[in-house]
């Protein structure tokens, strides 16, 4: 479904410009530009507060921005609801998933897209068809499930990830918004989720990935926006930006200095605190 | 891509046969069921005779066809407490329109169809719109057509209990519908028994087989999510309300055209067996789990227990003690299947 119509790698599905988003007087966002391509991540990285949620938000169709302009596929837009964004191919993976779990796997993957057969009182679900696209699509994603029948409450939240981003890939999704997918996972299992995202670049997918974690973006990324107090830091390559340069900038380096010179006078250069601290900041 | 066989994974057969069926919702009422069979058939002779069959298949059938209904409704994750006085509120609307105004008796049916999904959907309207617990909504429904059953009743024909039902004209056209007896080797057997196959079988298609039926298990297991991906809850819970009215009309059709008479209390008190029948059938009572066969089982577990105690001659107050143990075992065996439905294994 997807494979055809992939777009040539780096062609860009989305190009924000000086984008920005006012609430009345609120300014939660100016000022930012990055851009999403076919086959690439884009890492939007921030703290807690940042503005990443209202930026996702703009992609995702659920605010308009009030500043700056959206391009898709090159063409000015304007969301008017996620349904608009969605018939563009842009699709989110919210943290809570969507999922409902006590139903099976493949009842979950085509739930609300149900395939149906047959007519009048006997349309029925296709279910034969459903359980094995299912069990294909994440097999393509790299998730081998041993049965697609069993509840999806029963798979880890690693898994359960990957099940909704495959489900928005087979259901044409160009570029994916994912919204702070390992937030809630441990080590392993956001590695697990990691090579799934590699894995959805791989298929020619643009990816979103919203995260405050620059250890996980890092390996996966092939662009990084930074976001802080809803303003944007800059927008980087991979090439030009280091993970120790990223960390510091998340960190904010410049700060942390300032805060560790501020400590050597207070507390005096050789104290515990200052060099526990001066060890956290040049890490 | 690599491309995954359609063959079912070799790891599937690890999983043993035992345990796949023992995860199924309707199992622990199939168990209970041949257990009360063969309790009450080793305590009375007539218990497993055609004409005993036939007594307590007819008492199974009208909660059969309720048990079902409700169900689905819990499996959706709401309750209906109107439920039980439907089934009197239905018959009560054709036993007045047709003793006391002469309406015609097919047209009075179709009318007392109509208010009863009208009511289901005000229900389901009224659930959704103010997000409070259906609980508390239905239970509100519940006693104000309690009241009108009764003052309604006896303000327009000055009594409690409608007479005179088999001098309607065209009455005898209708009763085979609901209300016949059918005589098969000795037994009796009204044909209420096969609405509530058919009801069971319908009820089980819709569930597993449709597209309503996998939004009915979403919406009942976590409706914010089913919103998420596009499922119309708003309809899907109407639809259920209704459904549960609509089958409240049936037994109240069944229980009128077969005793040819309704009581103004009729059905009160009876919301409550439902419930019962479809957590002993493996309804979850937080939904978004159950079958429609379990609650079906669940009722024949109730007709053959109800008969069952009469057949050997004891007080039919134990009934009630039943029941309660029943609910008490079906629930903790359910919240059980629960923990290892929802667990990683």
């Amino acid at each position: 479904m997807t494979t055809d119509s992939t777009p040539d790698q780096g062609t860009p599905l989305i190009e924000v410009r000086d984008i920005g988003k006012r609430y009345g007087s609120i300014i939660a966002l100016s000022d930012v530009s990055t851009s999403v391509r076919a086959g690439q991540v884009t890492c939007v990285l921030g703290d807690n507060g940042a503005g990443k949620s209202t930026f996702i938000k703009i992609l995702a169709g659920v605010h308009e921005h009030s500043d700056g302009e959206m391009l898709i596929d090159g063409k000015k837009t304007t969301f008017g609801s996620p349904r608009d964004a969605l018939g563009r191919g842009i699709a989110t993976v919210y943290q809570d998933l969507a999922v409902v779990s006590l139903m099976p796997v493949w009842r979950n993957f085509f739930l609300g897209s149900e395939v149906t057969k047959g007519r009048g009182p006997l349309r029925r679900l296709d279910i034969g068809f459903m359980r094995k696209t299912a069990k294909e699509e994440l097999a393509a994603m790299g998730i081998d499930l041993r049965d697609v029948d069993q509840p999806i409450g029963t798979l880890s939240g690693g898994e359960r990830q990957c099940v909704a981003i495959a489900r928005a890939v087979f259901f044409g999704a160009r570029v994916l918004i994912l919204d702070e997918p390992t937030a809630a996972l441990g080590v392993k299992q956001s590695g697990v989720v990691l090579k799934y995202i590699a894995k959805a670049r791989e298929r020619g997918l643009g990816v979103v990935l919203i995260t405050h974690n620059p250890h996980h973006a890092y390996p996966v990324g092939d662009r990084f926006m930074l976001l802080r107090r809803g303003k944007s830091m800059g927008d980087f390559a991979k090439a030009e930006i280091s993970l120790d340069d990223l960390t510091s900038m998340m960190a904010g380096g410049a700060e942390l200095e300032s805060l560790t010179q501020k400590l050597e006078a207070s507390m005096g250069e050789d104290s515990e605190v200052t060099q526990e601290f001066k060890a956290e900041v040049d890490t | 891509m690599s491309t995954a066989s359609a063959s079912p994974d070799e790891r599937v057969a690890s999983r043993s046969a035992l345990s796949r069926i023992a995860a199924r919702p309707e199992v622990g009422a199939a168990v209970a069921a041949i257990a009360v069979m063969i309790f009450f058939s080793l305590n009375s002779d007539q218990f497993l005779s055609m004409a005993g069959a036939g007594v307590w298949l007819e008492s199974a059938s009208t909660f059969g066809i309720m048990a079902v209904a409700v169900a689905m409704l819990m499996i959706g994750g709401e309750f209906d407490l109107s439920a039980g006085v439907m089934t009197g509120f239905t018959a009560l609307v054709v036993g007045i329109l047709t003793t006391n105004y002469g309406v015609n008796i097919w047209a009075a049916v179709l009318i007392s169809l109509g208010l009863a999904l009208t009511v289901g959907a005000i229900n389901g309207y009224m659930v959704m719109r103010t997000g409070l617990p259906s609980f508390i909504i239905t239970l509100g429904t519940f006693f104000i057509l309690q009241g009108i059953d009764l003052a309604a009743t006896k303000l327009i024909i000055g009594q409690v209990t409608i007479q005179g039902m088999t001098g309607v004209p065209f009455y005898d056209s209708i009763k085979p519908l609901f209300g016949t007896p059918i005589t098969i080797a000795g037994g009796t057997f009204y044909v209420s028994v096969l609405w509530w196959i058919v009801a069971t079988a319908v009820a089980t298609w819709i569930l597993l087989r449709t597209k309503a039926g996998n939004w009915i298990f979403a919406v009942g297991g976590a409706q914010q999510s089913a919103r998420q991906v596009g499922v119309n809850v708003m309809r899907t819970k109407i639809g259920l309300f209704m459904t549960t009215a609509g089958a409240g009309w049936l037994v109240g059709m069944i229980s009128l055209f077969r005793t040819s008479t309704v009581q103004a209390n009729t059905g009160v008190g009876q919301e409550f067996i439902y419930i019962i029948c479809a957590v002993v059938g493996g309804c979850l009572l937080t939904g978004g789990f159950g079958s429609a066969v379990g609650a079906a089982l669940g009722a024949l577990i109730y007709g053959m227990t109800f008969q069952g105690i009469t057949f050997a001659q004891w007080d039919t107050n134990w009934l009630r003690t039943f029941l309660g143990a029943m609910l008490l075992a079906a629930v903790l065996l359910n919240s059980w299947v629960r923990k290892r439905a929802e667990t990683a294994r």
